[in-house]
């Protein structure tokens, strides 16, 4: 059995719905992550897990023990904030060492224990300084491990990463994952940031306005989403609109486009082909090609993105930088190319 | 061989037109605001204390201050004043903390309503609160202000409504400065009951707010005399009325000592704001 279930969990609030059927199940020492824009209801659903919020229907389970109505203090969850959240009349160490001193642990252990979360997080020298006297990035990690001190069964992380410089944010996005992974903490992650969902997680639960919108590993939200919601929040994506011919032919203009998964809608009906910017390139290929006029041309230093004009269309290609690369001009008719098994299909809005 | 210095050219700069000082005016007339309202607030404290430090002839002495603190009255009713002073911030803070505390984390949308509660006071004047408690203390089924005791209850009662503008907003602004709802969430993660987080989290981080809170009510009380007076309390406010009444010198060395705890008290809160929560160094753990 999973070790931590959210089962046909629903949160309301006044006449507004923030969370809707709710279902999952977390294996222990798991790292799920929630990724949405804001307003879809993965605070919501992490405050629940953390019992700040009471769920209106359904019921949340954690190692077997129902606790949809404990406390938050009877939970044994550890929560880490977005603004951290240190508390500004203690040292580090009395922050780290305050749920242990709850827990009535002695005075030698709960140093000990403080020491050790200390080492870890690298900060062994900074126990006696204050909050204020810390920066942001040292912050967070104090308060990451003040949420490990009392070895919670489930780590709950709202955006902790959204207030730090990009530097930091890559840094401590790395020490997120090492700890979890060498304590083995099932780990539930807030973030609107799908580059940081795919790099920490084990699987991803995509949501959109209080729907699960997928669940799957971060390989296969990307290349394989289910929804057209998904498909263009994660990522960048390329539609282009066309018609269907058969089950493995679309007419885009004057060009009939490939793909190896089976389109469901019937000839005649009106779709888009899914492609990722990644997956094009300039020149012609032996599958699929279009042609389109170059629009712009942007070095961003491991790739380079080439907008193409087709007609009123935009297709954006990413090309990954070397240096033998043959840039194209601007206002350069070019032919795109990509192979059959790099798109799929969706059904028009 | 005969040297002779280089003639020394003292060259006269071009003729620039010497531009407006901006400010040079305005800088003028903000000396002469400030002298002027140095003279509005110290005119009449050098006045008293003039009265105050020469209480015989033109001698300067301490001798009206030794007649006021000598007197036994003075100690006595300075002493009931710092009592009531000291249970009025003990019901004015049990009041005020945990309202303020829960309308911030619970009830955000009430904060107007409570603000204007705790005005009341400035618009009610203390002759009608005391009225009003008369009537409502002295007959049945509340007559409880047939003993002196009693009616000091009242007393203190009344004067925690009286300073719940001052306390309300000292705590308020401290909750405002400080993450309330988060600090509050991640110490219940921890495992914290309300008690703890209040005790030990909230309380240790609002200790500024609530000194100040704490000072401007003792500086009402000690001198409050409509409600006193009325309610038949032997309290130092009355005592200042009487001593007006019937001395000169002695009034003004009580108000020259009035200033001095007034300005004591602010100088203290002053001194605490500097000091940050958690600036102060604690002990190095072995």
């Amino acid at each position: 059995m999973a070790f931590l279930v959210l089962d046909r969990v629903r949160k309301e609030f006044g006449g507004s719905t923030a969370v809707e059927d709710f279902n999952l199940a977390v294996e222990a020492g798991e790292f799920v992550s929630f990724l949405g824009p804001s307003g879809c209801g993965k605070t919501t659903t992490l405050r629940m897990i953390a019992g700040f919020e009471k769920p209106s229907v359904g019921r949340i389970s954690i190692g077997g023990r129902d606790i949809t109505n404990a406390r938050p203090n009877e939970r044994n969850v550890g929560m880490v904030f977005q603004s951290y959240a240190l508390f500004p009349n203690m040292t580090v160490g009395q922050n780290v060492g305050f749920g242990l001193k709850l827990k009535k642990v002695g005075r030698e252990e709960t140093q000990s224990r403080v020491n050790e979360l200390l080492e870890l997080i690298h900060m062994p020298d900074k126990g006696d300084s204050y909050p204020h006297e810390l920066s942001g990035g040292q912050q967070q990690r104090v308060a990451l491990a003040r949420a490990l001190a009392i070895r919670p069964q489930v780590l709950l992380l709202d955006e902790p990463l959204s207030a730090l410089d990009a530097k930091i944010r890559d840094e401590l996005r790395i020490e997120i994952r090492r700890i979890q992974r060498t304590l083995d903490i099932t780990t539930i992650y807030v973030t609107h940031d799908q580059e940081e969902a795919m790099a920490l997680s084990d699987r991803v639960v995509v949501m959109s306005r209080g729907v699960m919108e997928q669940v799957g590993p971060p390989f296969q939200i990307y290349n394989y989403p289910e929804t057209r919601f998904v498909a263009s929040f994660v990522g960048k994506l390329n539609q282009i609109p066309g018609v269907v011919i058969d089950s493995k032919t679309v007419q885009c203009g004057d060009e009939r486009l490939q793909t190896t998964t089976p389109i469901e809608e019937s000839p005649g009906t009106a779709v888009n082909v899914m492609v990722r910017p990644e997956e094009l390139d300039i020149g012609a290929g032996e599958e699929n090609q279009l042609v389109g006029v170059v629009e712009s041309v942007n070095f961003l230093g491991a790739i380079v993105r080439v907008r193409i004009a087709r007609g009123e269309q935009m297709i954006t290609a990413d090309l990954f930088n070397e240096r033998l690369l043959e840039l194209p001009e601007v206002e350069e008719a070019v032919t795109i190319s990509f192979p059959a098994h790099a798109c799929w299909v969706m059904k028009a809005n | 061989m005969t040297v002779t210095a280089p003639p020394v050219v003292i060259e006269t700069p071009p003729a620039i037109a010497t531009p407006v000082r901006a400010g040079a005016g305005s800088k003028v007339l903000a000396w002469v605001i400030m002298l002027a309202g140095v003279l509005y607030f110290f005119a009449p404290l050098v006045a008293t204390g003039e009265r105050a430090f020469r209480a015989i002839g033109r001698t300067f002495s301490f001798e009206a201050f030794r007649r006021v603190i000598t007197d036994p009255e003075f100690l006595r009713t300075f002493g009931e004043s710092v009592i009531n002073a000291v249970a009025t911030i003990v019901v004015s803070l049990l009041v005020i903390v945990p309202t303020a505390y829960w309308v911030t984390l619970k009830v955000p949308k009430l904060r107007s309503i409570i603000e204007f509660i705790t005005l009341l006071p400035f618009v009610i004047p203390a002759v009608v609160l005391v009225f009003g408690l008369i009537r409502m203390y002295s007959r049945p089924p509340l007559a409880i202000l047939g003993s002196y005791g009693s009616t000091r209850i009242i007393l203190i009662c009344a004067y925690a409504a009286l300073s719940f503008p001052y306390m309300y907003r000292s705590v308020d602004n401290g909750l405002r400065a400080i993450n309330v709802r988060t600090l509050t969430e991640a110490a219940q993660s921890l495992g914290a009951t309300w008690p703890t987080i209040v005790w030990r989290v909230i309380f240790p981080n609002l200790r500024v707010a609530l000194l100040s809170g704490a000072l401007l009510t003792f500086a009402i009380v000690i001198g409050e005399l409509t409600v006193a007076l009325y309610l038949g309390q032997h309290t130092f406010g009355p005592f200042m009325s009487n001593l007006v009444r019937n001395f000169v010198a002695e009034p003004a060395a009580l108000t020259i000592l009035s200033f001095a705890m007034t300005w004591g008290a602010m100088g203290f809160i002053s001194y605490l704001t500097r000091r940050q929560p958690g600036k102060r160094r604690m002990r190095r753990r072995p």
